[in-house]
This record gives C-alpha cells, structure tokens and sequence, in this order.
C-alpha cells in the first residue's frame, strides 16, 4: 500500500547520464577470457561470411561462434592442440619410444625423409595371413662349440648338415601352428626377454635371443608373411643395437662426463673398446650367415666407438656379404636393412646404398629363376603377388637413395631398370620412392614402359596406381596432360577386376580434378559408375569411393559448378548402405559450409543440397546418438544459413516452409527456422523502414504464424519459453499486436509445464535458475506490451503473477519471493510518466493510460499484494535453519525499496529500518556488504534531493560481531 | 664374507709382449684386518700338451699327458707375514716379461691337444687355523712381430667334378664350376681371411657354402707323434642358392685365443688351415682344403 505510492519518481534519461560507464574502446586484438577459442583462419572465414549482419563486434563474437559449427570447421581447440603441440614429426603416433627414435633419426637425416616407422605400420597391415607360423628356436645350441673335443672333420660336418636339416633335435624350441596374432605375441614376447636378459647382466643370454630372431630371417614358410616378420624382428635388432650401444656409451663416462655427441675414437677409454671389440669378435664368430649379417649391422653404429673409418669400411663389407643370401626376397630385406641401418648412423654415406641397390639389380634375374618359381609352387603363391612382397623393401632402399639426390642418378638407376627384363617391380618401386616431380616430368616414358611389361608379371594397375600417385602431387609438363590421362584411363578402364580398377581409378581421379574441366571429371565418373555398378561391386568399395568424393569436392569447390557435373548425383546412389551415405553426404555438406563465401538462391544448389540434407535428415531414428543429431543438425544448419533470396522474401519463407516440412525431426533445426523467420521479418521492417504496407504487414504476420505453429512441436521446454518470448518481441516490433499477445499468453500458459528438473548437457539439473531468468526477462519485456483494450488492466501482468502463485516451487527455495521482489521493480518502473524504454511505433501503456489515477491505483493494488505475500513469507523464515535464508531475504528486499521507493515517506522508511535489522538480527549479515551499503547511503546523501538518506544512514546501525 | 682377493692386471685387454713388463695390483678386502703368513705373486707359462684317444690307448691318454713344458716360472714375495687393514688393501705390482737366454715366449693360444697359457697367481698363506687363499688370473702374451715383411701368397682356385678327389661315384655327381681366390694363404692373425668365390654355374642348387678353420695340432713324445685335425669354427658365407657369376665375398676373422701364429717346435706343432665346404641341395659336400700360415705383424 504505502510501497507504491510513494515509487520513487525517476528521469531515466538523466539518471542513465550519471550512472552511464565510461566507455572504454574493446581492443579485439588482446585475449579476452570470453572471447571463444578459435584460431584466426577460421575467425577471418566466419566474419567475412556473416560480417554483414554483425552490427557490433561484442556481440558478434559471442553469437556468431557456435560452438558447433566451430568444430565442424576442424578447428576446435582440441585439435589445434593437438597440430600445434607436434609440428615437427609428421610420422603417425606409434609408441613412444618409437617416436623417440625418431627424432633422432631425422636429427640426422632432415625431417623431408620419410621414417621407416611410418612405413612400418603400413607393412604389417599390408602383408598379413591366415595361414600357420611356426617358430623355431635353438638356444644352446651352440654349447661349447671351440672347445668340443671332436675327432675328424668329416664327422664334425656332419652333424653340421643334421643341424641343417631343420626341425629335428629334441634341444630346439619348436613352436607350430601359430596364428599371425600369436607370432606376432611370442615375437614381442622374444623381444622382452631379450631386454630382461640384458638389464639383469646375461649378455650372453641376450646375444643368443638375438641370434635366433634374425635367424628366423632365412625362414620363408608362409612368403606373404615375410615383410611383416622383417618388421617384427628388426624391430628387436633395433633395441638391440641400441642396448649395446647404449652400454659401451655409459662405459666411457669419465668423471661425470658422458661423451659428446661427436666423439673421436681417441676419447674412448680402453675397456669400452675392449668390451666393443670383444661384441665384433663374438658375432663375427656366429656360424650362419644371415643371423651374422642382421647382428652386425645392428650394431654397426658401434664401430664409431673403435675408429674414425669403422662404419665406412663395414658398410661395403656388409653390402657385398649379402650376396651370399640365396634367396632374393630374404636378401633384399637385408639389403633394405642395411640401408635403414646406414641411413641412420651414416647417412652421408650414399655409396653403398647405390652399391646396395645394384647388386640387387645383379642378382634381379634370381627372382625369375627355378628355385623361386619352385618354392612358390609349393607354397602355392602367384607370381604377381610374390613380386608385391619385394616392394616395401625396394621402394625403402630407393627412397634411400633418392633422398637429396641428384637427377643424374636417378636418371642413371632409372635406366638401369630400364635394362632388365620383367622389370615391372622395379619399375614400380622407382615410381614410389622417387621424388614425385622426377616421375611427373617423365610421365610418358613411364606410361611406355608400363605397357611394355609382361602382363604376368607385376600387376599393372598397381604400376598405373603408383604412376597416379605421383601425379597427384607433381604436375607433369602441361602439354603431356591430356595425353597421360587418356593412356591411363585407356588402360585402368580395361581392369576386369572391380578391387584393382576402383583402387587405381581412385589415385586418378585426383589428377583429372586438379588439371581438366568438369567434362572430363564427368567422363571419369561416369566410368568408375559404370564398372562399379554390375554385381553390387561398388559395396566392397566403399572406402574408395569416398575417397573419389572427398578429392571431387576438395577440388572443386565451387557448388554450382559440382552439381552441374552429370554424374555426380548419381554417383552419390552408388552409396547404398546408410552409414556410408551420410558420412558423404557430411562431407559435401562440410565442404559447402566451409567453401560456400556467399549465400546462395541457384535451384540446382539448393535442390541437390536440400536432397542431401534430406538423407541425413532420413538417417536419423530412436538409435541415433545425440552428438550425431547435433552434427547433422548444425550441417543442415549451416545450409539454411547460406540460402538467400535477396529481396524476394516470400520465395525465402516458402523455402523455410519447404525445409521446416523437410527437417521436422530435428530440432536444433526448427530453432534455425524460427530464428530464420524471425530474422526474416525484422529484414521486413528494416526495408520498410518501419512502415509496413498492408502486403507486408501480411507477410510479416505470415511469418509471426509461421512460428507460431512451429514453436509447439518442439520438446524442450525453455526452448519454447524463449522462443515464445523472442518471436512476440518480434511480432510487437512488428505491430502485431495481437498476435503478439497470444505469443505472451502462450507463454504464460507454458509456465506451470515447467518440470522442476531438466536435463542439460545429459545431466539433470534444477531448472529454477532457468526460470528466474526467462521470468525475468518476460517482466521486462512485458513493461511496454500495452494492454489489449478488451482485457483488464495490466492482465498479463496477473496471469503470469497468477501462475507463478500456483507453481509449485521447491519447499526450501526462496526464488518465488525474488521473482515477487522482481516484480516491484517492474510495477515501479510502471508508475513512471515515460517509460524507461518503447518499441518504435508501439504505443505503450504509459502513452495508452497517460499516468491515469485509475491505473495507478490499480498498480498500487497489485503491488500492495506482492508487498504482503514478501513479508508473510518473511516471517515464515523465522525458523532457527532459515535465518539465513531470511537475511539474505531481508536485505534482497531492502535493496529494491533502497534502489525504487521513495524513502521519504515515512512509512516506507521504517519498513526498510526495519528489514535493515531482520538482516542483521541474527548474526548471517555479511558485515562487509552492509559496511558497503551503508556507505553507499552515505554517497547517494550527498547528491540533490536526496539528503533524507543522511537522516537513513543514521537510523541504520551497524551490528558488530560479537 | 671374510677375505677376497682379487688380482688384476692394468691392461683391459689383459695383452702383454715379450719384453714389456706386466703391472698391475692385487687388492685384498675385508671388513676386519687380515693376519697372514705372507703374500706372493707367482707369474708361470706353460704348454700343456695332451695325446689324443685315437692315437693311443684311452687308459695312456688319460695318465700319459705328456708332461708340460714350462716357459716361464717366477714367483716375488709382495708381503711379508703380518697384518693387513680392514677395508681395501691394493698392492701394485711389477713383471718383467723376460725371456731368459733364447728361449721364446710362446703366444697364449687355447687348442684341443695344445693348451699354452700365462697365468698370475696370488697367494695369501694364513695360519693353520685360515684357509689359504689363491686367486687366478690369465693373462694374454701375443708374440712379436714377426721381421721381415709377409709375402702375400694369393691362392686361384677353381672347382670342378673333376678336380675332386675322393670320390665314389663321379658319374652321379651333378655339374658345376666354381671358381674364386683367397687373397692370401699367409695372413696376418689380426687381419681377416679374405678372397672371394664365384659360383659359375650348378645343375643343382647350392644349400651352403662355408668356411671351416681347422688347427691342425701335432704332439710329439716318447711314443712317436700324433696329428690331429680339429674344428675351430664353421662360418657360413653363402646361405641358399646364390646367384650365378655373381663374385661372393669370403671373409673370416681369426678367433682370438683359439689361434696363434703359426708355431713349429721340436715338442709340438700348431699349424691351421681352412676348408671351402660347399654343400649342394642333394647332399652332395665338396670340399677345398687349403693350408694356412698365420703370423702376427
């Protein structure tokens, strides 16, 4: 009663002048903690994409940045992290020692050399099998071997040649029948008890292990296993070298000092170079060749221990014993062995891997000879796949070679290929390992001599493949291009088999986008369609096909020049399983979002995309998981964005219309095109200046429908709370008056519905904050809705009061009297002559009622029962556990009465002494906010016509803690 | 733990020559002090030689062991009875490694019928109440460089059905040609054994090509002398079928202690030679001997 009468009368124009900041330029330039964690590429891209409608940057940067489209970008933090916490190695995250080894090696080599640990990955998923292994070891074998007492020689060979006779003696270790998975265990489990030997001191033990690993080296059961099991056991050689290396190294620590890293024989003490020696004599004493060759060159690195020369005078010694190595597979490795080996202790030393690879070239015709042919008749192996086993260690001893070399040599190694017959598999290699610029400029010679090979040999599409690949990373001379295309395409469209056609045309495909027109990426696509097609080919090759999309659209970015590509959409059909479909049809939508610099209206863009959207839209069911929903929401999100008719507004309404009967299941999506619509009729208004015609005002209202009947189909409740809000404050904007009111009354309606938990970010929370905001929020956007004439005064106003009434609010929470305390601001703030804000062209109700007494009186009931149902609720608060709760309460109110009433009536002004007291009564004040407080009274006494605040300050005592 | 001792000798590699002089301490701990009757320091060198079963009785080659021939015997006294410290003792010592008139000091060299061998023994004499204790420590004497230059003596050889000998039935033999050459049949003991071998041509394929050093040992005594051939060590340089015409590499390293430069006395002889064994696919083994001599430079 007393409350409002005595409102406190304000001039909200003068009062913003003193109490305005001073306003301090936003420097965007600086960190700011608000501000979201996207890197400037992306940054830059959004702006200019969105730049137009972004009026002040403060609220650009927060409601530009959805946090969802950022990810889609690639550039969300966790990924930049990632990329910038690595940017030397490009290697792929193996374990961590292997990575470790890494940096050294390329500390040596520069990091352009691709590491063999890149390759070996690649190795084991490449060579595998299904059939047998067998394992066999004999530990101790070699008892006593100088010092048996045997008697004539001829005896003492013959036991030699039982030895040779495999998997006899009982003394051997002789594991069979091994799956790939259990090789590849015992092999792991080999190379850990060659480390436990070694930290416990069993050298010998360890030297032993390791002996009977490479000698597996010479076994080439199971052939197509062979480059796995090179990877495996050098693996071991590897930490072996290292072991040894490492131990001769501590050795030679003197006072303290290790070694420099470019230490001279000289330093080295003499024990460290007895014990070095002793490790040369003791291997170069092991009987069999290949287990003598695969230990000293993993030790090679020793050598720098005893002489300056030491490397350089083994690695030719090494590279011409492995001539010794019958079998042409077994000894390529080695040779690719040494050269990993030479690389690294000794990459300056490119001699001997020239000299590597033409002994191999030597011994080339092995390959093709009888005791090749029949070991693979028994192990029942083609040759074109017998050949492929060769590849990973050519193409690593060439790689090798052509590191920073020079095209002479290249040129020379090529022509020596040339020389030799069957020389497919070289070829092939040297198009793998040499730099991609080298191949590309020789394109023709290279596609002569891929149709000269031997059609048995080495499968041709791989050549074409590897041909490709080059290609796609190094332009060949311009006047070549057509030509090369056509040869290889002449020759990838007669592969018979639908697995090697698609992995050829797949590398081409790249070529043909980055150099011809879209005539020719149709040609191509029409191709791979037609060879893909019969039998249901296409659903082994899948992987491959989106490869070929990702490359399509990588290269082409422009959508309207895509979608005119005949083909495309029906090579999109070929995806018939779901899974792979979407995850096309999010890549081209990705692509879109990512490319697409202006908003677009071209029917065939829109028709293709909205057919893609469509299909991720279709993907989703009761199964699909909420990121995914999200993911494909904000795609489908993205593209609304970009659609735009410019000035034809009603095609762009009937586009959403289109979309929302489109995308109904997706709800992220109808908030777009509420938002959309919305934004749509505020474009409306702005072209119009305000003044909308009789044909827009229908528009508009169409649009305010529009959402209107949108809004109920969405689940979650504070969605459509706001929705709700925000699409009445657009239609009152838009002088829709009524249906701004059902927009309001919708929403007063909802209120009760509201659950007292909800569920946020998959966890459920009390949604009382939620609703304290948007109540609010609603109040203050009620302040100017005037009241419909045929209603009562302010009924708005007692609907929501009335609900909030009967809502049934946690027991223990105060959030009903802060909301009531809430609406006393507004019932102030509605006693004033002139409103503290207006919707342009709106009359509200201070201009519709003109300060009548009636209303105001009318108020000043409304708040006398607010006022009462504040203080009833206070005293409730009596209680021993709730004088907290009262405090806080008390001290709420007084600073509303503080901050709005007029505290020269007398009333008012004990009510507030009297509340300043309740706060402190009990103790639970918090005696710095009330120091605070006090002195603010104090400041504001000061001011004009305020100085019955001095008189207040005094009557307010400050309760000191006891 | 009551007493260790421990002798050693300065060199990591424990390698001495004639002439040089043996240093090095022999170190005693313990943790309370040591009463003894006196420490000493016994330098001996001996060949052992042992007649094989083959060329006597099994009963005479088990007690006839020829006697061995000392080379060299000295013993110093270090310290005198008394007491030593607890803790750690280290006690420097000196050898002249002296050959005394003209008598050569042979280079260490561990065989099947022929043991030469230099030790350093320590010993700590207690009381009767103590056990004596010894300690034992090899040490290495190679012999000096040989005067004069070594004449290499490079070897050609060439592998035929033909050429062999031995042979039962050459008829069945398959045909093959393997040519090659050893660089040298005189080598120096800390150089490798280097040459090289080319399989021309082999109507069966190659399983293994080795090289087999051999010692060939001979002991003479009252009964007469024995020869006998033994292994040393087999080492494989061709794994598999090799290639055709393509040069391989042969390549051995003289194993330490198990050689010696080629040494010929009035009691005893150690002489080595090595043996190309190629091995065929349908076990047909060839064999190439050729006699090596060995000398240190």
């Amino acid at each position: 009663s007393y409350f409002l009468r005595h409102a406190r009368s304000r001039n909200y124009v003068s009062e913003s002048e003193v109490c305005k900041l001073e306003s301090v330029p936003l420097d965007f330039g600086d960190y700011h903690p608000l501000k979201p964690i996207t890197v400037t590429e992306s940054k830059t891209k959004k702006m200019n994409r969105k730049g137009s409608t972004s009026s002040t940057s403060s609220s650009s940067s927060s409601s530009m940045m959805d946090p969802l489209s950022s990810v889609l970008d690639g550039t969300d933090p966790l990924s930049l992290f990632a990329a910038a916490a690595d940017p030397v190695t490009s290697a792929p995250p193996t374990d961590g020692a292997r990575r470790k080894r890494d940096k050294d090696e390329s500390s040596a080599v520069g990091s352009d050399f691709e590491p063999w640990s890149s390759k070996r990955g690649e190795i084991l998923a490449r060579y595998t099998t299904t059939e047998k292994l067998s394992i066999n070891l004999y530990m101790g074998s070699e008892k006593g071997k100088a010092t048996t007492t045997g008697s004539a020689v001829s005896e003492k060979v013959r036991t030699r040649l039982e030895e040779l006779d495999d998997l006899e003696e009982g003394s051997q270790k002789e594991l069979l029948n091994l799956t790939q998975q259990d090789y590849m265990n015992r092999i792991e489990e080999l190379n850990q008890s060659l480390k436990d030997a070694w930290s416990s001191d069993q050298k010998v033990k360890a030297l032993k292990i390791v002996i009977q690993c490479s000698k597996l080296l010479s076994d080439t059961t199971v052939i197509q296993f062979y480059p796995s099991k090179f990877v495996l056991i050098t693996d071991i050689l590897d930490t072996f070298g290292k072991l040894v290396y490492e131990r001769i190294l501590s050795m030679c620590v003197d006072n303290r000092v290790s070694l420099p890293d470019n230490f001279s024989p000289e330093s080295v003490n003499d024990t460290a170079k007895e014990t070095c020696l002793n490790w040369f004599f003791k291997i170069a004493s092991i009987r069999e060749l290949i287990p003598r060759f695969y230990v000293e060159a993993a030790i090679l690195k020793c050598n720098k221990f005893l002489s300056k020369t030491g490397i350089s005078e083994c690695l030719p010694r090494l590279t011409s014993m492995i001539r010794g190595i019958g079998d042409p597979l077994v000894a390529v490795y080695a040779r690719a062995y040494l050269c990993r080996v030479g690389m690294e202790v000794a990459p300056q030393l490119k001699e001997s891997l020239n000299k590597n690879f033409f002994d191999f070239l030597l011994t080339f015709k092995q390959i093709h000879g009888d005791t090749v042919q029949n070991q693979l008749v028994v192990q029942c192996v083609e040759i074109p796949l017998y050949l492929t086993l060769y590849s990973p260690a050519i193409d690593w001893i060439l790689q090798c070679i052509a590191y920073h070399a020079p095209d002479v040599l290249l040129t020379e190694m090529m022509e020596r290929c040339k020389k030799l017959v069957n020389n497919a598999l070289l070829l092939n290699s040297v198009m793998s390992a040499f730099r991609a610029e080298f191949i590309a400029a020789r394109s023709m010679d290279f596609i002569g001599m891929i149709k000269e090979c031997d059609e048995s040999g080495f499968p041709k599409h791989l050549l074409f493949r590897s041909l490709g690949l080059n290609l796609a990373l190094a332009d060949p001379p311009e006047n070549d291009r057509l030509q090369i295309l056509n040869e290889a395409w002449k020759v990838i469209t007669k592969l018979k088999n639908p697995q090697d056609y698609i992995n050829c045309a797949e590398v081409w495909v790249e070529y043909t986008c980055r150099h011809f027109t879209k005539r020719e990426v149709n040609t191509v696509l029409a191709d791979v369609i037609k060879h893909m097609t019969p039998d249901r080919a296409f659903e082994d090759a899948y992987p491959q096909l989106q490869s070929i999309i990702q490359k399509v659209i990588t290269y082409i970015n422009d959508f309207a020049l895509l979608f005119s590509v005949e083909k495309f959409l029906p090579f999109l059909d070929m995806f018939q399983k779901e899974s792979v479909r979407v995850e096309v049809c999010k890549c081209i939508m990705e692509s879109f979002i990512k490319h697409q610099q202006e908003s677009t209206k071209d029917p065939v863009i829109l028709n293709a995309l909205l057919h893609i959207c469509k299909t991720m839209h279709d993907s989703v069911n009761a199964l699909t998981l909420e990121d995914e929903k999200r993911m494909l929401a904000a795609l489908i999100n993205g593209f609304i964005k970009m659609v735009s008719f410019g000035r034809d507004f009603e095609q762009q309404l009937s586009f959403y219309v289109e979309a929302r009967s489109m995308f109904c299941n997706l709800e992220p999506v109808l908030v777009q095109l509420i938002h959309s619509v919305n934004q749509l009729a505020m474009e409306t208004r702005r072209v119009m200046k305000g003044n909308h015609s009789r044909k827009t005002a229908a528009f508009v209202r169409a649009c305010v429908a529009f959402c209107f009947i949108t809004i109920p189909s969405l689940s979650s409740i504070f969605t459509r709370l706001n929705l709700y809000l925000h699409t009445g404050q657009v239609a009152l904007a838009n002088q829709c008056l009524s249906q701004a009111d059902a927009f309001f009354k919708a929403a007063v309606s909802l209120v009760p519905e509201v659950p007292k938990m909800i569920s946020v970010d998959g966890k459920m929370r009390p949604s009382d904050a939620f609703l304290l905001e948007f109540l609010c929020n609603f109040f203050s956007t009620l302040l100017v809705v005037p009241d419909h004439p045929e209603q009562g005064v302010l009924f708005l106003v007692r609907g929501l009061l009335n609900v909030i009434q009967d809502y049934t609010w946690e027991d223990n929470s105060d959030d009903k009297v802060r909301i009531y305390t809430n609406v006393l601001h507004l019932l102030s703030a509605m006693t004033q002559e002139a409103f503290i804000y207006h919707v342009d062209k709106v009359d509200s109700n201070d201009t519709l009622y003109g300060g009548d007494s009636k209303f105001l009186a009318e108020i000043n009931k409304l708040s006398e029962t607010v006022v009462s149902q504040i203080l009833d609720h206070l005293k409730t608060l009596g209680k021993e556990e709730t004088l907290k709760r009262q405090s806080q309460l008390a001290l709420y109110f007084f600073n509303t009465i503080l901050a709005h009433g007029d505290l020269r009536n007398n009333r008012l002004n004990q009510l507030s002494v009297n509340l300043w007291n309740l706060a402190q009564k009990h103790g639970f004040a918090d005696t710095k906010t009330m120091v605070k407080t006090l002195e603010y009274i104090k400041r504001r006494s000061k001011q004009p016509d305020m100085s019955h605040f001095t008189e207040l300050a005094l009557r307010l005592p400050l309760q000191s803690r006891t | 733990m009551g007493t260790a001792l421990d002798v050693r000798v300065k060199r990591a590699g424990k390698v001495y020559r004639d002439g040089e002089v043996l240093s090095g301490v022999v170190v005693i701990t313990s943790k309370d002090p040591v009463q003894h009757q006196g420490i000493s320091l016994t330098m001996e060198g001996s060949v052992n030689l042992q007649l094989s079963a083959k060329n006597v009785g099994v009963f005479e080659a088990f007690c006839n062991t020829a006697k061995p021939i000392q080379i060299i015997n000295s013993t110093i006294e270090m310290v005198k009875p008394g007491k030593l410290p607890s803790g750690k003792t280290e006690i420097p010592f000196e050898f002249p490694l002296q050959m005394k008139g003209n008598k050569v000091l042979y280079e260490t060299y561990h065989g099947v019928f022929v043991n030469i061998q230099y030790t350093l023994r320590c010993d700590m004499r207690r009381s009767l109440l103590a056990k004596d204790l010894t300690k034992t420590c090899e040490f290495i004497v190679h012999s000096l460089s040989q005067k004069g230059k070594l004449l290499p003596s490079p070897v050609d050889f060439t592998i035929t059905p033909e050429t062999l000998q031995n042979v039962k039935e050459r008829a069945s033999l398959p045909k093959f040609l393997i040519r090659g050459h050893l660089n040298s049949t005189n080598c120096v003991i800390t150089q490798p054994l280097t040459g090289e071998l080319v399989v021309e041509s082999a109507e069966a394929a190659v399983r293994s090509i080795e090289l087999q050093l051999v010692r060939v040992e001979t002991c003479g005594c009252a009964e007469g002398y024995a020869r006998d051939a033994t292994e040393i060590q087999n080492i494989q340089i061709a794994d598999g079928d090799v290639c055709r015409g393509l040069p391989i590499p042969i390549h051995m390293v003289f194993p330490r202690l198990f050689t010696c430069p080629t040494l010929e006395t009035t009691n005893f002889k150690v002489e080595f030679e090595v043996n190309i064994v190629v091995l065929l696919h349908d076990d047909h083994l060839i064999t190439e001997n050729f006699p090596l001599k060995l000398c240190r430079m």
